[in-house]
């Protein structure tokens, strides 16, 4: 009996305290974040989309060797010589043509590991996450500023300088 | 009456009988179940602290209005297995039977769709083809997790409705009259002359009376909230365990209908427990009407009063929902069968010798 009224009074004690607590969150601010509106500070060292400085890049192909999940695709032309490509912003000369540097986003993990190797510093992580996209292959990200035409010019001259080279051997045998 | 001003106007009584019947549900049950749901939305999202609805219109304000859109576009799923007359007819005596409950609940002193001297009683036994309707949505749906709930809800809300009919069965012997317009009328005045604080008894059998009003208002307001479905007593629509319980098959308008029933049936079991213990339509201080000399104020300031009444009771559903886990089967059946019924008969006895005092 005396059990049964105490079961009674646990009853409606608890229900009492936990509809004050209930009562009491009504007023408390919401931790909603109205998203598109209001944004939050992002953290100092986070990770998005990759950006690569094509003027420093040198086509060493340290940041494609490092990609666990082999996202980056780098090929090179060899410069012949008497081409001045310029200079890094760090002083290191450039000896190839990157004649394509894609990254395809679809594939990357995010890991930031590509950008450590790099010798110049021109691949690094910007605040851009908002990229998404409805077709897969708008995912692969061209960085490299030479067009096609450059390109095939590029290589026919590297194949001339090569011939020209093979011949100059021959003609002095 | 309206009927007869609107008898009047149309000279026709059919035609007026007609208008008067649709006017709870035009003026009433359809802008509470669209204010219902989005506050509903609303207080469970503050309590929890989220925000809740907040891109359609000001601060989500017309995202009822957007759900009932999408709701109409929605195609009407009727699977092959299923029994299809009962399939259909299931939510539609859902609706009928929560909905019939309005016509005796007195809204003002001019405003009661059918002033019958057993009003009290019409809604309990009216509102008791709900669980027909439950039982058949579940058993057409041929699916376990329907029927199954529709089980569940048969044996909770048969089992509640007996403190129910106790607490007012106490009331009815207090005041004498089945009537709720009468009931109404019996606690004009202030807020002291409300049943729950004793009626229009002598001082001293207030005083004893508070006390065991009290409590039968507490039992009545538990008792309807597991008649209703609502959380604690959720269990026919347990989500984790059973999807949706009775109405997880139904898609479209008649899942639309199925949660209109909801809502007017929150709102009915809150009318009644105003009625029968605060007053009804009764203000708790007089009427300004009166007090101004502008008779035809009084109505308007008494619907007032009694949808103040009704969403106050409704808002307390709510805030207890988003409080309390949901009961076991079996803590179900011992908090009706154990303590809300004997303690209500206690009451029932206990009233009946106070007012025979």
């Amino acid at each position: 009996m005396k059990e049964y009224f105490s079961n009674i009074y646990t009853a409606l004690s608890t229900v009492w305290t936990g509809m004050k607590i209930t009562f009491k969150h009504l007023f408390v601010p919401s931790v909603t974040i109205q998203y598109p509106e209001v944004r939050l500070q992002l953290p100092e060292r986070e990770r998005n989309r990759l950006y690569v400085n094509m003027d420093d890049c040198i086509g060493c192909d340290q940041c494609a060797r490092a990609c666990p999940v082999n996202c980056i695709t780098i090929e090179t032309v060899k410069s012949i010589p008497g081409d001045d490509l310029g200079k890094t912003s760090n002083g290191k000369k450039k000896a190839l043509w990157v004649t394509r540097f894609d990254i395809d986003f679809a594939k990357c993990c995010y890991c930031q590991l590509c950008v450590f190797p790099c010798p110049t510093e021109c691949i690094y992580m910007t605040d851009v996450y908002e990229f998404s996209e409805f077709d897969r292959d708008k995912l692969i990200y061209e960085f490299s500023t030479l067009t096609k035409e450059e390109e095939r010019e590029k290589l026919e001259r590297l194949d001339r300088h090569y011939n020209e080279r093979e011949a100059d051997k021959l003609g002095r045998m | 009456m309206i009927y007869d001003v609107i008898n009047n106007l149309t000279g026709s009584p059919v035609l007026s009988a007609v208008i008067v019947a649709m006017l709870p549900l035009f003026l009433f049950i359809l802008p509470f179940a669209l204010v219902a749901v989005y506050l509903e939305r609303k207080v469970s999202a503050h309590m929890q602290d989220r925000l809740g609805p907040m891109r359609v219109g000001y601060h989500g304000v017309l995202q009822t209005i957007a759900d009932i859109i999408k709701l109409i576009q929605k195609e009407d799923i009727i699977a092959k297995e299923n029994d299809k007359l009962l399939f259909n007819i299931a939510p539609v005596l859902v609706f009928v039977g929560s909905y019939a409950a309005f016509a005796a609940i007195p809204f003002t002193s001019v405003f009661i769709g059918a002033q019958i001297d057993l009003g009290i009683f019409l809604i309990i036994a009216v509102t008791g083809l709900v669980v027909a309707g439950i039982l058949m949505a579940g058993w057409a749906s041929n699916n376990k997790y329907s029927l199954l709930g529709a089980m569940r809800a048969a044996a909770q809300i048969i089992s509640y409705e007996i403190p129910t009919i106790i607490v007012v069965l106490s009331l009815v012997m207090m005041t004498g009259s089945m009537n709720l317009y009468t009931l109404s009328e019996m606690q004009t005045g202030y807020f002291w002359n409300w049943n729950l604080f004793g009626g229009s008894y002598d001082l001293l059998q207030k005083l004893l009376l508070i006390p065991f009003m009290l409590i039968g208002f507490i039992i009545i307001y538990i008792s309807t909230l597991a008649e209703v479905n609502r959380t604690p007593f959720d269990i026919p629509e347990a989500e984790s365990e059973l999807v949706s319980g009775f109405h997880t098959e139904y898609s479209g308008m008649k899942f639309a209908i199925f949660f209109l029933a909801e809502y007017a049936n929150m709102f009915a079991v809150s009318a009644i427990i105003a009625a029968l213990f605060l007053g009804g339509y009764q203000s708790p201080f007089g009427y300004v009407g009166n007090l101004i000399g502008a008779e035809w104020l009084v109505p308007i300031e008494q619907f007032l009063w009694f949808t103040i009444k009704g969403v106050g009771l409704v808002l307390v559903q709510m805030w207890l929902r988003w409080t309390l886990p949901r009961l076991r089967v079996d803590q179900l059946m011992t908090v009706s069968w154990k303590y809300l019924i004997p303690i209500s008969f206690v009451n029932l006895i206990i009233i009946g010798l106070i007012t025979i005092l």
